[in-house]
């Protein structure tokens, strides 16, 4: 299990790489997709089978298809670098590096050698997840119902051509 | 069984690198990609969390910041399309005045 | 988890099964073109292929060999990389399905149990629906790549129907698990031996049934691709093996809709048998067989018989009936198990 954990991680880093450094949009979009698989890959690993199935059919097969869809509605073309992107690529990206490695510096002492915690017992069926969400989360669930709605009566009238 | 610590310098790195992106890239739709790539970062943690520390919390969690990262996208991309429509350009350097 | 001494038997016996399952299907769905082509000929009084080989049956024979021969054409200003990956996509996914669709009861060799599936996830039937929903890539892809009008609408219209049919094919099957508790599809089965899922769920398969000729664009869901509006949809641009590709692509994706709808619905294996136990798994596996070719049947007969909606009339359908039926049989189902519950 431990191999096919470090293949999908590899191949979910080099996707990313991907996204970030491809010109033309769709080609992101499509590295995104095999980011989301790759990932959904490693929830299963991991137990999360319900959560794995859920990042598929709504990440990958629904809000993905909606950006290769704008992508393809918009025209995107490839991207000409610019003054902007040349002075984040020479400072920002130095400073990020930075700060990502202060962040694993600081969760190294807590949760790698000697301090790491051991696999728990870990129920990732849909019944669990249910369980709790429908016991301890009724009222979030509810609420991201109307979240839905909200979004979907913004997005028609955002992008309707008139009124 | 995988370290927890490995779970989460993958998390970290797809991380920074949904970030750098983010600062890097001038089309506003490869900026919302990388968003995407980080909140997707963000799960990957959490989902390492709730196996390794025994809490179930973390699933809920990620489903809800899916369902939240959908209904966002909705949005964020209906605002692309519109402002597309207004100044017929994708990069943000050209978007950068208030005025119609 | 299996010890690591049975780990080499388990994969090789995984890599028979997938290999032995490939050949069946790929086998099936040639000759699924065959029967498609005779039975629509003579709902139209006429005889469909009758000369090559005894009434037709090498014609499949003959339209492999006529794609693996026939010149490929690339037209200039695709999109080289996805032109060439839009069939990949679409032809892997719908044989990914196959994975979780179990055939039958299991066999015993030589002290093993071999059940007749390839795996057994307690989610399958969610995982049927999340390939499906990435076979909308395969189409969107395609219809964009070939940067050319009708393939794009073509590609715009197929994937705006698929993703909105998914939904009504989620909330039909979502009955089912409600009464069945189970999203492993093995265990909807046998949860079926008493009584089949088509009389607790009629509502249910009606809507799954429609949802599935909708979600695989055929008559009379297919405006996307159809000769008479737009060429050929989305795709339109593709000759020779990448068209056969999509061809095999959307015939498969039918024998799974298929598969998938006797084994919620019409309970999968089960049938009467007798004999010994290799008998019996081998009788179960027939009569799976037998459903899943009497479904395939229904869906050749609907494309010879009824007209083609229009594209709007589709959508409206598609949002304003039968999402709201999904819902309203999700609730019945649902205040029918609680009741029943208490």
């Amino acid at each position: 299990m431990a191999p096919l954990f470090y293949i999908f991680a590899a191949v979910a880093i080099l996707a990313g790489l991907s996204v970030v450094l491809q010109r033309t949009p769709v080609y992101s979009a499509l590295s995104l997709i095999v980011v989301l698989c790759s990932l959904a890959v490693i929830y299963l690993l991991l137990g999360a089978e319900f959560l794995a199935v859920v990042q598929v059919i709504v990440y990958a097969g629904a809000i993905m298809v909606l950006f290769v869809l704008v992508i393809m509605l918009l025209n995107a073309r490839r991207e000409a670098p610019t003054a902007g992107s040349a002075m984040a690529r020479r400072w920002g990206v130095p400073l990020l590096a930075v700060f990502m490695g202060e962040i694993l510096f600081a969760i190294w002492g807590r949760y790698a050698g000697a301090a790491a915690p051991a696999a728990q017992a870990f129920d990732g069926s849909p019944r669990a997840v249910g369980e709790l969400m429908f016991r301890n989360y009724v009222l979030p669930f509810e609420v991201t119902s109307v979240l839905i709605l909200v979004a979907v009566l913004g997005a028609v009238v955002l992008a309707k051509k008139q009124l | 069984m995988v370290p927890l610590y490995h779970i989460l310098a993958v998390s970290v790195i797809l991380f920074g690198l949904g970030a750098a992106g983010f600062i890097v890239r001038r089309n506003i739709i490869t900026i919302f990609m990388c968003i995407e790539l980080m909140l997707n970062a963000v799960n990957l943690a959490f989902i390492g969390f709730s196996r390794y520390l025994g809490n179930p919390n973390g699933q809920v969690i990620v489903f809800f910041v899916i369902v939240v990262a959908a209904a966002e996208a909705a949005v964020g991309l209906a605002i692309i399309i519109a402002v597309e429509r207004n100044r017929a350009t994708l990069t943000i350097d050209e978007i950068d005045s208030m005025k119609m | 988890m299996a010890t690591s001494s049975d780990l080499p038997f388990f994969l090789l016996l995984t890599v028979v099964k997938v290999v032995l399952v490939l050949v069946v299907l790929l086998t099936a769905i040639a000759y699924a073109v065959w029967v498609e082509r005779k039975v629509v000929a003579h709902l139209q009084s006429r005889w469909g292929p009758y000369r090559v080989g005894p009434h037709g049956l090498l014609q499949p024979v003959a339209d492999g060999l006529k794609f693996l021969f026939k010149e490929d054409i690339l037209p200039r200003e695709v999109d080289k990389v996805v032109y060439f990956l839009a069939p990949f996509i679409a032809f892997t996914l719908a044989f990914a399905s196959i994975a979780t669709i179990p055939f039958g009861e299991s066999i015993t060799l030589g002290g093993h149990r071999i059940p007749f599936e390839i795996t057994n996830l307690n989610v399958g039937l969610l995982y049927v629906l999340a390939v499906t929903s990435l076979g909308v890539y395969g189409v969107a892809l395609a219809g964009w790549s070939s940067n050319s009008k009708f393939p794009l609408l073509g590609g715009l219209r197929s994937s705006a129907q698929m993703i909105s049919y998914e939904l009504a094919l989620g909330l039909a099957v979502v009955g089912v698990v409600m009464v069945s508790g189970s999203l492993s599809l093995r265990e909807i089965v046998t949860y079926q031996h008493g009584l089949w899922n088509i009389i607790r769920q009629p509502v249910g398969f009606l809507l799954y049934f429609t949802a599935a000729i909708a979600e695989t664009n055929r008559t009379p869901f297919d405006l996307p691709e159809a000769e008479s509006e737009l060429v050929g949809g989305f795709h339109t641009e593709y000759s020779s093996f990448k068209f056969a590709m999509f061809f095999i692509a959307e015939y498969a994706n039918i024998l799974t809709v298929s598969c998938l709808a006797t084994l919620l619905f019409f309970g999968g294996w089960l049938g009467p048998v007798f004999g010994p136990p290799i008998v019996r798994a081998l009788l179960g596996v027939f009569w799976f067989c037998a459903k899943v070719f009497c479904f395939l049947f229904v869906y050749i007969w609907i494309r010879g018989t009824l007209p083609r909606f229009r594209y709007d009339q589709l959508m409206a359908f598609g949002w304003r009936f039968l999402l709201p039926v999904g819902l309203l049989n999700v609730l019945a189902t649902s205040l029918i198990v609680a009741w029943r519950a208490a």
